[in-house]
């Protein structure tokens, strides 16, 4: 049960308050980029390459511009005048913004036509002409580094192979020793697939340029609005856009997950657009086009192994990774590491010794990554730890469960200093894989699950224990582009005593407008329904970098507390000046400040709020107004333990996840009913990837499944009913104790999926399958095996 | 060649002018202005577009506006009443049935005709109704207690409880 010290009125932390945000997006009120409307917008469309790699020889858009209503067709050409036609990526690498002479993947942006309406700039779209010298492009990562593969980032003048970097760490020379000795080792190979966070909005902008004051407004579907303002001033300051003269709003935000990160090149070409033509322009992608451009997820390679002893202590393991990232490394990724946080991946387990290695290469697929709801790269990581750890339980015979007991760290031995240089803040993985096994009656399901196996009926159990790692982060591991990955918070009391609190994060439907609400009234004890939350302006918020890596709650929500903080400390001094007591004699209970031992003498937090405009000490700043800029001392570590039971059926390999039960820890929670909505969102985007979705190409690099017809977002029947608890070890940290919650179930819920279908297929010899698992794959594996009937399964 | 129709949306008659090709979602977003049916797919997967036509659901991005002449359509913005919310918004914001809120006015729509046509439903009804709507955001747990609630609303039953259970 979570404990409350502030009443229902106040609603601080630990009450299921019911969203601040949710009235207007129940009456269609939100307010979504698609949605903003501004007198004179011009819609533009965009011409995109039907091939994976090919030279332009020619674009000709004389047809296109005899339309109608048709102003420009802009074309890489045209934007070199500017030098606008590549941009920097955050990973230090460069991207087109349009291509000049070569086309890198299928769907990239050739041209961009600006029209007076949206039809017309489609009808625009496919009038121009495009000539293309199709080219044999380089789409399987394994042969990128071939000697005779074409090199492909021709653009680079000293690049002779299409490596991009090398990355590793750990103890090399002895995991390699203890891998010599062991009594046991496994290994095996698996592919963590391409993936797209498909949010249901897609991208867009709405970009609108002032010539004559020279001042850009940027409507646009962002996670990061300053940092992101940032870039463009990087980008265009010498076409005479500085930061001051940009102001980027980030409107309702229709689900982000990673996706709306990054700097897409549509945002760039709606900006130049709007320069040039002096008009708002407008760019809304299609799902297709969001599908098969916007970056992806995942796509590692990973070769995993593990060391350990006959009697299930694990010793060692080793994991070698090749990161297919497309034609440019163009990662949302906020860390020094190029692997962003996989180095997570010694997982929930006490072992001295460990070793990691990653190499990345260029391939002819759009760029990316990001992260798809989780810290970037943790996802990877922890499949894995998770998946490795069940395949030497499966080797050496014994319970999973019972060997992650063995091998957890244990609660006393926190901090936790990893292999892999981490300081774990806390965690009780004990008692989460406990309160699981209790959930889902674990032993009982164990004895079901023998006597159908007697039958040959196809039963699994699956655990995944996990540790994650978010709120990015301290300085100096995370920047953006050198800035610092701290994150703000501005409150500003009215004389009245309610108040207005802004951030630099931006929810995407994370409910920020009533847990930042809840994290103020905690501190103040002001009622959370009197304060509003605003994010998403640059020109009124404070520096922030934004809402990703389940980093709001981390960053800004700590932020919140601090500033409330020092609010708190000028009310105590108010207080004992209207009480004319001396500070030392006050005490505090949410929402007033009493004289102890008399506790009728008491002010109010309104009382007090309204005294500071009207009757403050002399000496003292008027007002009630305070800002806090935190940059946190360390990550935080939510941990989970999940259990998936499955039932797949003999005859049509149809997999059916009967129960999931998913306890998590994430410290203090400020709202149980939205701390568990994200749960089961998470959960859901972890089912997707373990059944459903992986973004395919073929050969000629030509995406398979670039709609929503074929790319698998589960629907309501394919979502099971969650089953969701948690156990509190606040982080030590953490000014409230908070971790963050809303990505650690799309992390720990994969492995937990695959675990529990590897074991269900365990009489038949079957010690791993790949991400998506289908039924196809079921039923291909188990014919490897030679365990079924070719007659029945041909005809 | 424009052609002019006459619709009425959420009780408003409006006539218009329109190219025949426009599809009622543009129709109902651009030309009449409200903003409350999303679009989320060009493939007629997602159901973010999800409205009313005499009655019945359906995804607007399917539909032209020319086809829609004469018809009465219900979008997000027309269900409250002077009373009130209808029971479908209560039970969406009383049971956290929304994250980003994007896939929530056509999930609405799509709830309130499942429950005309079926006032009780289970909870295999429920996902299998709404499984033309997708949501990113909720895992669905909420959307579908959110519909069990509204429906016992509407048949005037005692409410179910809206706050969250945990496994302990």
């Amino acid at each position: 049960m979570i404990q409350c010290k502030t009443s229902k009125e106040i609603s601080g932390m630990g009450h299921s308050m019911k969203r601040k945000e949710d009235d207007r997006f129940i009456h269609g009120k939100g307010n979504y980029t698609d949605d903003v409307k501004l007198p004179g917008t011009l819609y533009m469309d965009i011409v995109r390459s039907p091939y994976a790699y090919a030279k332009i020889k020619n674009i000709d858009s004389s047809e296109a511009l005899k339309i109608p209503g048709v102003l420009a067709v802009i074309t890489g050409k045209d934007l070199e005048q500017y030098n606008l036609h590549w941009m920097p990526t955050l990973m230090s690498d460069t991207q087109m913004v349009l291509p000049v002479d070569t086309v890198m993947y299928q769907a990239q942006e050739v041209a961009a036509v600006i029209a007076t309406e949206k039809y017309i700039a489609r009808d625009a779209r496919e009038a121009v002409r495009v000539e293309y010298e199709v080219m044999k492009p380089v789409v399987d990562p394994f042969k990128a580094l071939d000697a005779d593969a074409p090199i492909l980032r021709t653009d680079k003048p000293d690049k002779k192979d299409n490596h991009i970097w090398h990355w590793e760490v750990g103890q090399k020379e002895e995991t390699e020793k203890i891998f010599q000795e062991a009594e046991v080792t496994v290994k095996e190979q698996m592919h963590i697939p391409r993936i797209h966070v498909a949010s249901i909005e897609t991208c867009g902008c709405v970009a609108s340029y002032d010539k004559v004051d020279n001042h850009l407004t940027m409507y646009m579907t962002t996670q990061a609005p300053h940092a992101i303002r940032t870039v463009f001033a990087l980008v265009a300051g010498h076409v005479g856009l500085t930061e001051e003269k940009i102001r980027v709003i980030s409107p309702d935000i229709g689900g982000g997950f990673g996706g709306k990160v990054p700097v897409y090149p549509g945002y760039v070409i709606a900006i130049a657009a709007s320069f040039l033509i002096g008009k708002p322009v407008k760019w809304i992608e299609d799902r297709s086009e969001n599908l098969q451009a916007d970056s992806f997820a995942r796509d590692y390679h990973i070769t995993a192994e593990l060391a350990g002893t006959k009697d299930g202590k694990i010793l060692a393991t080793r994991m070698k990774v090749l990161a297919d990232h497309g034609y440019t490394d163009a990662s949302a990724n906020p860390s020094k590491f190029p692997t962003g946080m996989f180095s997570i991946g010694t997982g929930s387990y006490d072992y001295p010794n460990a070793f990691m290695e990653a190499d990345a290469v260029y391939t002819n697929k759009p760029p990316g990554g990001v992260a798809y709801r989780c810290s970037f790269r943790v996802t990877e990581a922890v499949h894995a730890i998770e998946r490795i750890t069940d395949r030497f339980a499966l080797e050496i015979g014994k319970d999973p469960a019972a060997l992650r007991f063995q091998n957890f760290i244990k609660k006393e031995q926190f901090p936790y200093h990893s292999p892999t240089g981490w300081e774990y803040d806390s965690g009780d993985y004990e008692a989460g894989l406990k309160l699981a096994m209790k959930g889902i009656d674990y032993d009982n399901l164990r004895i079901e699950q023998a006597e159908k196996r007697k039958k040959g009926e196809l039963m699994g159990i699956g655990l995944s224990t996990f540790t994650e790692i978010v709120g990015a982060g301290p300085s100096k591991d995370f920047d953006i582009l050198g800035i610092k990955m701290f994150d703000s918070a501005e409150i500003r009391v009215h004389p009245t005593g309610k108040a207005i609190a802004r951030f630099g994060t931006k929810s995407q439907g994370q409910g920020h407008e009533t847990t930042y609400a809840q994290i103020i009234a905690e501190e103040l004890g002001i009622p959370a329904k009197d304060i509003q939350i605003e994010e998403g302006d640059t020109d009124t918020a404070p520096y922030g970098l934004g809402t990703y890596a389940s980093r709001s709650t981390p960053t800004a929500g700590a932020a919140a507390v601090m500033a409330a903080r020092k609010l708190r400390d000028k009310a105590k001094k108010i207080a004992a000046y209207l009480l004319e007591v001396s500070e030392d004699d006050l005490e505090w209970e949410p929402g007033k400040f009493s004289v102890k031992g008399a506790p009728e003498k008491s002010k109010t937090i309104q009382e007090i709020v309204f005294a500071s405009y009207t009757n403050h000490p002399q000496g003292m700043e008027a007002g009630f107004e305070a800002t806090h800029y935190y940059d946190p001392p360390n990550l935080t570590f939510p941990s989970g333990a999940y259990i998936c039971v499955v039932d797949i059926d003999s005859d049509t390999f149809e997999i059916k996840v009967r129960r999931f039960v998913a306890i998590d820890d994430a410290g203090h929670i400020i709202n149980p009913m939205i701390a568990q909505g994200q749960v089961h969102g998470g959960l859901t985007q972890g089912i997707a990837p373990a059944m459903y979705e992986e973004l395919i190409y073929d050969d000629d690099g030509n995406i398979l499944n670039g709609t929503l017809m074929d790319y698998l977002v589960p629907t309501a029947v394919e979502s099971p009913s969650w089953e969701t608890g948690h156990t509190v070890t606040p982080s030590p940290h953490h000014p409230i104790g908070a971790k963050g919650i809303g990505e650690s179930p799309t992390v720990g819920a994969p492995p937990a999926i695959a675990n529990a279908i590897v074991d269900a297929l365990k009489p038949y010899g079957i010690t791993h399958l790949d991400i998506p698992i289908t039924p196809y794959k079921i039923f291909k594996a188990l014919k490897e095996k030679g365990v079924l009937d070719k007659n029945i399964v041909e005809s | 060649m424009k052609k002019e129709i006459t619709l009425k949306i959420n009780g408003e008659e409006f006539t218009k002018e329109v190219e025949p090709r426009t599809l009622l979602v543009h129709f109902i977003r651009e030309d009449i202005g409200m903003t409350g049916t999303h679009i989320g797919c060009d493939t007629s997967s997602c159901g973010a577009c999800t409205i009313l036509i005499d009655g019945k659901s359906a995804k607007s991005c399917t539909i032209l506006a020319v086809q829609a002449a004469g018809k009465e359509i219900t979008t997000v913005e027309g269900i409250a009443t002077t009373e009130g919310v209808h029971p479908i918004q209560e039970g969406f914001k009383e049971n956290h049935g929304l994250h980003c809120g994007f896939c929530t006015p056509g999930m609405m729509l799509r709830a309130i005709e499942l429950l005309e046509k079926n006032p009780d439903p289970t909870e295999e009804e429920i996902r299998w109704g709404i499984s033309g709507n997708l949501c990113r955001c909720t895992g669905y747990n909420n959307i579908v207690k959110s519909i069990i609630y509204a429906g016992a609303k509407l048949r005037g039953d005692e409410l179910p409880s809206t706050e969250p259970v945990f496994v302990e």
